[in-house]
């Protein structure tokens, strides 16, 4: 049974059976392989998707769950790395290996979309659902003041 | 877009380089060197394939001004794959905007790392150590050659011409031409000429090294283009999982594949000779299977009744006993005699739990296997490893073996060991399914099959003469056998176990008779270098031990310590800066400050923890943590902040969190809910300086990291009187030491 979705503004579907988890979907059907596999359990953010402009974990979303939603994955975000968290990103020198950020910038934009102006613990608050094993929090912290500072 | 960015000989039978290109290469510099010709689909901006004219095996110029250099070593976030190119762009003068990297192939005769015999092995934060001298000299070579043929061509001589970043100028006569000019005449002759050191830069002149640059692969990093190995995808590909045994050397005696083969998508299920495969159309078909499988285990291997809370006592009954077989590591002076002297004496002992590195990249690779060939893309921190171990576990030679690296998403030296396996895990099933296969551990594989820093008990005791001066030091380290686990070649030429016991010396400090020596402890476990190596242990226990004599005797531990490093201005200075930084005996309330030094080959680090303390739960809150790092010349200063940001937080995760344990042989935890890592609500405000010299440039990728521990141990040690002997520092563990 076919699933049907918007990927980053485009409709999509998909014949994987409903209890697959959209990540897979996303990197190994789609191609789009800007979001991470990390834990499987929701406990990295590595995998942080928007769906209906909220950040989801996409390891813990089933396709039956996505189905007439809509996703927007890191590739979607922006058109040329142009929303204020990436251009912060790159001004702040964040990314080390790199591998988790595409989720930080998830949970990043998801913050300030619905919180413009936070204060530094709202975005520890956030954040800490994001590891990061190269240990960029203090960059990231300043990255986003940064974006919401410029934004 | 890709990160595709590898090398890509397209050649189908013959091998991409032949032998005789291979030892030209090896005698140095070899402008006759010829590449294989590259696939440029496969190119990217920030790494586009070699265009252009073939100046060296490390450059090559373009009509357009491009300039490709070559990198040798791997990218896991240290940010190698900028500095070293911009190594030799600096003594090239190449303008950098116009600078794309291309990583090298694995022909170590030309791109070796000589901090490892020739090998190609990104490992022990050094390559800008290791690499720096001779990629200036090979910069400086090429831009040697483009001079000569610009006088040739301007009929001068080539003293009276200087460069400007890719342009060569004659200023006598006003005429400039740019190095793209200058490469499509040049002749590039067969013997590169000859550079003195002296003929090189002079730190003031540089217009590269010490100013920050944007890493090349970074603009990926933030929109999704970056690409790594599990990122990989080919034609007609198939998708595998392994369970691999719980304990080395055990192998599958029973498989009930009943459920697994039921999965919808599931082609095979293959027994190998550590495990079981899967073989699947799809990612999580794969996985389901493998869930599904149930597997029996023979009882061979070493590590089958092995408990590590046993084990810890074991190790320290070891440590302690002075007839337990020791193997000597170092000695200075001779502390067995001077100690029985010592005028008064005390002892100490500490210890270290199991950890696993948690990069965020699940293990992974992809392989495909045909006709004694093999071709694979996978994130190694060794291309020489990877290229060897492929072609011993399929019987070819190495020269079959074509690798694709590929970005690595971390690596804090869980991708170096000589056998590589979970590259041998897509090889054996691509082999077995005729078809390439990507194999990707979950990350409760990558537990599971985790290769911990050791678990270690420290014995040290330190001897005072009459006036009160120390004179004399041991420590005993019983840990499990690390170096010959994971290189059994670098072990056998070695003859040491570097792995763990590097950190058990006291560089910087003047302590006449010291004797370290390794009890050797078989539990069989799974070892591995981890970021900060044997430092992470071992300087826990020294500096704890300086600490706690000097806390004993009343002295400053910061007094206590210059006065000991009084013929090591470099570290007195690293340290004088970081107390000066986080305002070191002012007292604050509820608060402890603890301070920790150590010179990491070569790099002086000092770091200050400022600290509060749950007495209730046991809790400690890191507040702050300021650090100095000398490194000598900084090759990209802000990078050097952020490398030692990362080994601050990294230490903490070992000081405070993270815990492997092992059960009948086996890790007991399973994913980030039972091993913790750290998190951003659980770091301290990071204060870092680089005290910027013009020594030959030191690591920087992860001395921080055994600051953590011993700094934390000692702010406790401040506030409270108790002492932390055993790392983590759990909450149950402060409890019982608050007694």
């Amino acid at each position: 049974m076919a699933t049907s979705f918007i990927v980053n503004g485009k409709p999509s579907s998909t014949d994987a059976p409903p209890a697959t988890p959209l990540l897979w979907v996303l990197r190994e059907g789609l191609k789009l392989t800007g979001t991470k596999f990390g834990c499987g359990t929701g406990l990295c953010g590595a995998c942080m998707v928007h769906i209906d402009g909220k950040r989801a974990f996409s390891c813990q979303t089933q396709m039956s769950e996505v189905a007439g939603k809509s996703v927007t994955t890191i590739e979607g975000l922006s058109e040329n790395s142009s929303h204020p968290v990436q251009k912060a990103w790159l001004a702040e020198r964040v990314p080390q290996c790199g591998y988790c950020q595409s989720g930080q910038i998830m949970s990043a934009a998801d913050l300030l979309k619905h919180n413009p102006k936070p204060t530094r613990d709202q975005i520890v608050e956030h954040m800490s659902a994001n590891i990061c094993r190269c240990g960029t929090y203090q960059r990231i912290v300043r990255a986003v003041e940064r974006a919401a500072r410029e934004a | 877009m890709t990160h595709n960015i590898q090398f890509s000989p397209n050649t189908t039978s013959r091998p991409a380089f032949s032998r005789r290109q291979v030892m030209i290469g090896a005698v140095g510099l070899s402008f006759a060197f010829a590449f294989a010709r590259h696939d440029l689909a496969r190119a990217t901006a920030v790494a586009a394939a070699r265009t252009g004219k073939e100046m060296s095996p490390w450059v090559s110029i373009a009509p357009d001004g491009t300039i490709t250099i070559m990198s040798p070593a791997t990218e896991m976030g240290q940010g190698s794959l900028t500095s070293l190119p911009l190594i030799i762009a600096e003594e090239l003068d190449a303008d950098w905007s116009q600078v794309r990297v291309v990583p090298a192939p694995p022909v170590e005769a030309i791109y070796g790392n000589p901090g490892f015999g020739g090998m190609m092995y990104t490992a022990g934060s050094n390559a800008v150590t290791s690499y720096f001298k001779p990629l200036r000299i090979f910069g400086a070579q090429v831009r040697r050659v483009l001079l000569e043929n610009a006088a040739t061509k301007f009929g001068v001589p080539v003293d009276e011409l200087t460069t400007e970043p890719s342009v060569a100028v004659h200023a006598k006569s006003g005429r400039r031409l740019a190095y793209a000019e200058i490469a499509a005449f040049a002749t590039v002759p067969d013997k590169a000429p000859e550079i003195a050191p002296e003929q090189l830069k002079k730190p003031g002149a540089f217009r590269l090294i010490g100013k920050d640059v944007m890493r090349v692969e970074l603009p990926m990093k933030v929109n999704g283009g970056a690409h790594y190995s599990i990122d990989q995808q080919v034609p007609g590909m198939l998708y595998g999982a392994v369970i691999r045994a719980p304990v080395e050397g055990s192998a599958p005696d029973r498989i009930n594949d009943a459920k697994a083969k039921a999965v919808p998508g599931v082609i095979g299920i293959v027994k190998l000779p550590y495990g079981v495969g899967v073989l699947a159309e799809t990612a999580w078909a794969a996985f389901a299977a493998r869930q599904a499988l149930e597997i029996g285990w023979t009882r061979q291997g070493q590590a089958w009744g092995f408990e590590s809370e046993k084990g810890i006592e074991a190790f320290a009954a070891a440590a302690r006993d002075p007839n337990a077989k020791a193997t000597e590591w170092s000695k200075l002076g001779d502390a067995r005699a001077e100690m029985p002297k010592a005028a008064s004496a005390i002892e100490a002992e500490y210890r270290c739990d199991y950890a696993y590195h948690a990069q965020m990249e699940p293990l992974n690779a992809t392989a495909s296997v045909t006709d004694g060939a093999a071709e694979i893309w996978c994130g190694t921190q060794s291309q020489t490893m990877a290229v060897e171990a492929v072609a011993k576990a399929l019987g070819i030679p190495r020269e079959k073996v074509k690798l694709h690296d590929m970005l690595l998403g971390g690596g804090f030296g869980r991708r170096g060991h000589r056998d590589e396996e979970f590259i041998i895990d897509a090889v054996l099933l691509a082999k077995e399914a005729q078809r390439p296969v990507k194999v990707m551990w979950t990350r409760e594989d990558d537990v599971h099959n985790g290769r911990q820093r050791p678990m270690s008990a420290h014995f040290l005791k330190a001897g005072f003469d009459a006036s009160g001066k120390l004179t004399a030091w041991q420590h005993r380290v019983a840990g499990d056998r690390v170096t010959s686990y994971v290189d059994p070649v670098r072990f056998q030429k070695a003859g040491k176990d570097f792995i763990l016991m590097l950190g058990t010396d006291l560089k910087g400090y003047d302590v006449p008779h010291q004797l370290i020596e390794q009890i050797y402890q078989d539990a069989g476990v799974r070892t591995s270098p981890l970021r900060g190596i044997g430092f992470t242990a071992n300087k826990f226990a020294t500096e704890s031990f300086i600490d706690e004599i000097a806390r004993k005797r009343d002295a400053d531990p910061l007094k206590f310590r210059l006065d000991l490093m009084k013929n090591s201005p470099r570290a007195v200075k690293v340290v004088e800066r970081v107390a000066e930084m986080a305002k070191w005996g002012k007292p604050r309330d509820g608060r402890g400050l603890g301070l920790a030094f150590i010179d990491y080959s070569g790099s002086q680090v000092a770091g200050i923890a400022e600290i509060s303390l749950d007495r209730r739960s046991g809790e400690i809150r890191v507040h702050n943590f300021w650090c100095t790092i000398d490194c000598g010349i900084a090759v990209q200063p802000d990078n050097v902040v952020a490398q030692t940001e990362s080994s601050i937080v990294y230490g903490l995760g070992m000081s405070l969190l993270e815990r492997i344990t092992i059960k009948d042989g086996a890790v007991e935890q399973s994913n980030f809910y039972d091993y913790r890592v750290p998190r951003m609500n659980d770091v301290p405000m990071m204060h870092v300086e680089v005290i910027a010299t013009d020594n030959h440039p030191t690591g920087v990728g992860q001395m921080a990291t055994p600051l953590v521990a011993p700094a934390i141990a000692s702010a406790v040690a401040g506030l409270t009187g108790a002492r932390l002997r055993h790392t983590p520092f759990t909450p149950d563990r402060v409890l019982k030491a608050l007694g």
